[in-house]
């Protein structure tokens, strides 16, 4: 690690080094340690130390922006020189105001020093102990062990200046018995907060029920989806809507004040929440904010990036995706808001349904109607008299997550944390499958 | 194509990391130095929203010890840090051995030494971003002077990569390679209904191992007033029905087409389970090479590393293979793999097909697409529409998605027509089609001439954790297949709720 002073200093001299009206400098610098097993061996193992110095200059209305990974003093320079010639010769963006101002920032809980420090033989230790449970159980296994660290700063030329030291552990696992797939994975800014054992035994477990699978004919189901397949609903929703620039584009489902989905769902961004992903800032240096984005069904409110809040005359929620923001503000640490029932009470108050363990290769049909498509992949069952009763094939859905979201009638009390949702299982009527695979 | 003994100072560092992996036990090793320059322009409603500038140096150590996989890499090229990161490599090839493995073995491949560049009329770094903008704003300004184009926009990227490649095996390979793309889209938006239509593709465009010549011939601003239109008529376009009928596509959705269900289950990695966890495997298993029948006889996919313009082109890949032109359906029968020098032997083969590419300098070589081609048939489009009582036609990308075994797929294009008696009548809103991927290229039956087919270029192929993003292409003409279920989910049955029952799926 370089440490505060040092990674602050590359960004202060880049903001120095500038002569444009306005100018932002972001750096990240850090390394992430990645071993992936398959067939019950580890196959590729890997470690990176890497950087990045973005400037974005600002002259007049005309932005330029510039990144290098090589940090010496000559390089700054020169990114700096690039990002400036650029705003220069570039066009007019009449709806850049300005730059954000510095505003108080809260600490989050980033760093774990045991997860920076995390070996190759630790990873690989860990890793073959959820082989070895694999094994045991008849399963083959898949997956990933990741840890990585990253120091951020960022000043711009109007006060601000951010710096976080952030680490992120996380492991995924497919297991392979016979014909059955099944799924686990974790994320943690600390390692410690996960057992890679006890998830390798979950997705073993899983494949091994899932084995022999009969088909069903497509058509309208009652569904239980896992959180790992809850997440992904939100992240549509996300991706498509809860940004300002979704909104103010007119290609967004939130229309605020309206109902968009059942009385029972309420989602919320909080980056500062330690259950998620904690980050205090974001890639313009502003801090983050809670946003509560649908209240009891209702839209309620967006998140905003600098650009998309000027335009209508308000600040930032903290919510800039960096870079030159051209898609827009996201939310990426998400919150839905639990329910009452336990997942064995949904199961056993579902006649006939589908148990769906996670979604694969999901995409867009339609924008403002959410409406997605995706198959279930790594152990999807079918329900029948509240018990499970026998694994199913792989089947395609195309439906639309609002439409999902206004037919759950019961979510789990149990959150869990994905990459950028914190979400529990939920129950939907009528979940439309469209189609079949043969596996 | 010149040929010399390679950079000196380079040629030092790439010594010392490969004495350095040798003397710490590593029976392989190789090591690249990838030097990689981006710029970008997005353009929207009238407004330059980017323009951008990357830069992006490192290397990456990659070694066989203890007969187990290692790599390592950094952004700093210094002696020092190769002594550290080559430490480390072998480090953690000894950890990655120290669970129960099979030795990794690979092919043979004879050393090559030489410096390797495509050539370009005009480099694309070159020319004035004045000009660039300049073409953008005004198939901006003109796609804004239709009515109800909520979002007109544009974008141009420009690549370019010098990699050095030296192995312990004796290879030092220098190559430099410059690519060029752009597109534009309009979108049109009303009453909470949103329709794109882009040129000459959709998604960024269209992309080739090119110059800025490229650009120049795609004539952006010539196109910018019809695409708007098409945008605009969507908009109250009847939904595409439910219906199983006679297909036909263009060339780049085809091409995705290709992409998705041929290009990624070829892979031989996905096939022995190396992927499982995240993109998935392969119903192409090894016991169907040779004897089973992919598509329809006049159905023939080539994977072409030598393509001229190709996004998947090169001289060598990231092991050091030269590139290589492997058959992958012939006939209709599935006869060839995309392959590795660890994988080819895997299925008997001698030597590796040179599909191994690395995403920069800080990330290992996978197998991934070079050019995967669709060989032209005898038809032209118009010929093929005339001969379709009853079908649809569709172009370009609007969505995709396909299993992990990339069996069945279901994908849109961004507008159809209704083919009816031979001619296109009606235009069709929100068309999707779906199938089983051998069943789909088994109701192939038209594929146009060779004046029809063009190499498309495709920069955005994801693939392995860490993720890894790969320029491909792919060659194809327009096709038509038989029996193909279109409009899924027309009408669904059940009460409507919510946002749908206003906007009516």
């Amino acid at each position: 690690m370089l440490g505060r002073e040092k990674v602050l200093d590359i960004v202060r001299r880049a903001v120095e080094y500038s002569d444009a009206d306005q100018t932002q400098a972001a750096v990240e610098i850090g390394e992430s340690s990645l071993t992936r097993f398959a067939n019950s061996m580890i196959h590729q193992n890997v470690s990176e130390r890497n950087g990045g110095l973005a400037v974005k200059a600002i002259v007049g209305k005309r932005i330029g922006y510039a990144v290098t990974n090589k940090l010496d003093d000559d390089s700054i320079r020169a990114v700096v020189e690039k990002a400036v010639s650029f705003a220069r010769n570039s066009g007019e963006n009449p709806d850049f105001v300005s730059l954000p101002k510095p505003k108080p920032i809260l600490e989050a809980e980033t760093w774990d020093q045991r997860t920076a420090d995390y070996s190759p033989e630790d990873r690989a230790s860990a890793v073959g102990g959820l082989i070895d449970e694999g094994k045991a159980r008849g399963a083959s296994a898949a997956g990933l062990l990741n840890n990585a660290y990253a120091e951020n700063a960022i000043v711009n030329s109007l006060g601000i200046e951010a710096y976080s030291a952030d680490t992120v552990a996380r492991m995924q696992t497919v297991m392979t018995a016979g014909d059955g797939f099944g799924y686990a994975d974790r994320i943690s800014r600390r390692i410690g907060d996960f057992d890679t054992v006890e998830a390798g035994i979950e997705a073993a477990d899983r494949s091994v029920r899932a084995q022999n699978p009969d088909a069903i004919e497509p058509g309208e189901y009652d569904v239980i989806l896992l959180p790992y397949a809850t997440g992904d609903l939100l992240e549509y929703l996300s991706y498509l809507g809860f940004g300002a620039l979704a909104v103010q584009e007119g290609r967004s489902f939130m229309k605020l004040g309206e109902k968009v989905v059942g009385d029972n769902i309420t989602i919320w961004d909080d980056a500062l929440d330690p259950r998620g992903i904690p980050v205090a800032f974001d890639p313009e240096g502003v801090p983050k904010q809670r946003v509560d984005l649908i209240v009891n069904g209702v839209a309620n409110a967006l998140v905003y990036d600098s650009l998309t809040a000027h335009k209508e005359g308000r600040e930032s929620t903290g919510h800039s995706t960096g870079g030159l923001g051209t898609y827009g503000p996201m939310a990426a640490n998400m919150f839905m808001q639990p329910g009452e029932s336990s997942l064995d009470e949904m199961i056993a108050a579902t006649k006939y349904g589908v148990l769906v363990t996670r979604f694969h290769y999901t995409n867009v049909i339609h924008p403002t109607q959410v409406l997605i498509t995706g198959m279930t992949r790594d152990g999807t069952f079918l329900i029948e008299n509240g018990r499970i009763t026998k694994p199913l094939k792989n089947m395609r859905f195309t439906d639309s997550v609002l439409r999902i979201l206004s037919n759950t009638d019961m979510i789990s009390r149990d959150l869990v944390r994905q990459s950028c949702t914190v979400v529990p299982a939920i129950r939907a009527k009528g979940f439309r499958f469209s189609g079949t695979t043969e596996f | 194509m010149t040929v010399t003994g390679g950079h000196k100072p380079l040629r030092d560092l790439t010594e010392k990391a490969l004495d350095k992996v040798r003397s710490l036990g590593a029976s392989y090793g190789d090591i690249r130095i990838v030097e990689q320059r981006e710029e970008a322009i997005e353009v929207k409603n009238g407004k330059v929203e980017g323009l951008s500038s990357e830069s992006d140096y490192g290397f990456g150590i990659r070694v066989i010890a203890d007969g187990a996989w290692g790599f390592a890499s950094s952004l700093d090229v210094s002696p020092e840090e190769i002594e550290r990161v080559a430490e480390m490599a072998v480090r953690i090839a000894k950890a990655s051995a120290s669970i129960e493995h099979e030795p990794v073995e690979l092919a043979p491949v004879e050393p090559a030494e030489g410096k390797f560049a495509f050539g370009l009329k005009t480099d694309p770094f070159e020319v004035p971003v004045e000009d660039k903008i300049g073409i953008l704003l005004d198939a901006d300004r003109i796609m804004r002077e239709t009515p109800d184009i909520g979002i007109a926009e544009g974008s141009m990227n420009f690549w370019r990569f010098d990699t050095v490649f030296a192995s312990t095996e004796g290879s030092y390979i220098e190559q430099t390679k410059t690519e060029s793309g752009a597109g534009i889209a309009a979108t049109a938006i009303k009453e909470g209904e949103v329709q794109r239509r882009s040129y000459p593709g959709s998604f960024g465009g269209d992309f080739s191992a090119s110059g800025y010549e490229f650009i120049e011939a795609m004539d952006l601003v010539a196109h910018a007033e019809r695409v708007a239109k098409e945008a605009r008529m969507l908009l109250d376009a009847p939904q595409c029905p439910s219906d199983v009928r006679t297909l036909i596509l263009e060339g780049s959705m085809l091409a995705l087409q290709v992409h998705e269900s041929c290009g990624h289950p070829i892979e031989l990695d996905r096939v022995f389970g190396t992927e499982s966890a995240y993109a998935g495997t392969s119903f192409l298993t090894p016991e169907k090479l040779g004897n089973f029948r992919y598509g329809s006889d006049i159905v023939n996919i080539v994977a072409d590393a030598t393509c001229p313009g190709g996004l998947g082109s090169f001289f060598y890949d990231d092991e050091g293979v030269p590139a290589q032109r492997v058959r992958i359906i012939d006939e209709g029968m599935f006869v060839g793999y995309l392959t590795s020098r660890e994988t080819a032997p895997r299925i008997g083969q001698d030597h590796s097909g040179g599909a191994m590419r690395a995403d920069g300098w800080n990330r290992i070589p996978l197998i991934r697409m070079t050019n995967i081609n669709l060989e032209p048939g005898d038809w032209t489009l118009d010929e093929m529409i005339k001969d379709t009582q009853k079908g649809l036609y569709g172009e370009m990308v609007g969505s995709w998605s396909i299993d992990d075994k990339r069996l069945n797929f279901q994908f849109a294009t961004e507008i159809a027509w209704d083919i009816d008696g031979g001619s296109l009548g009606q235009v069709y809103k929100n068309p999707t089609y779906t199938g089983i991927t051998y069943e789909f290229w088994g109701g192939c039956d038209a594929i146009a001439d060779e004046d029809e087919w063009r190499l498309w270029g495709v920069p955005n192929c994801g693939k392995g954790q860490p993720g890894q993003t790969a320029h491909v292409g792919h060659g194809v003409a327009p096709s038509r297949f038989r029996n193909v279920r279109i409009g899924v989910m027309d009408e669904p049955p059940g009460e409507v709720e919510s946002a749908e029952e206003e906007e009516g799926i």
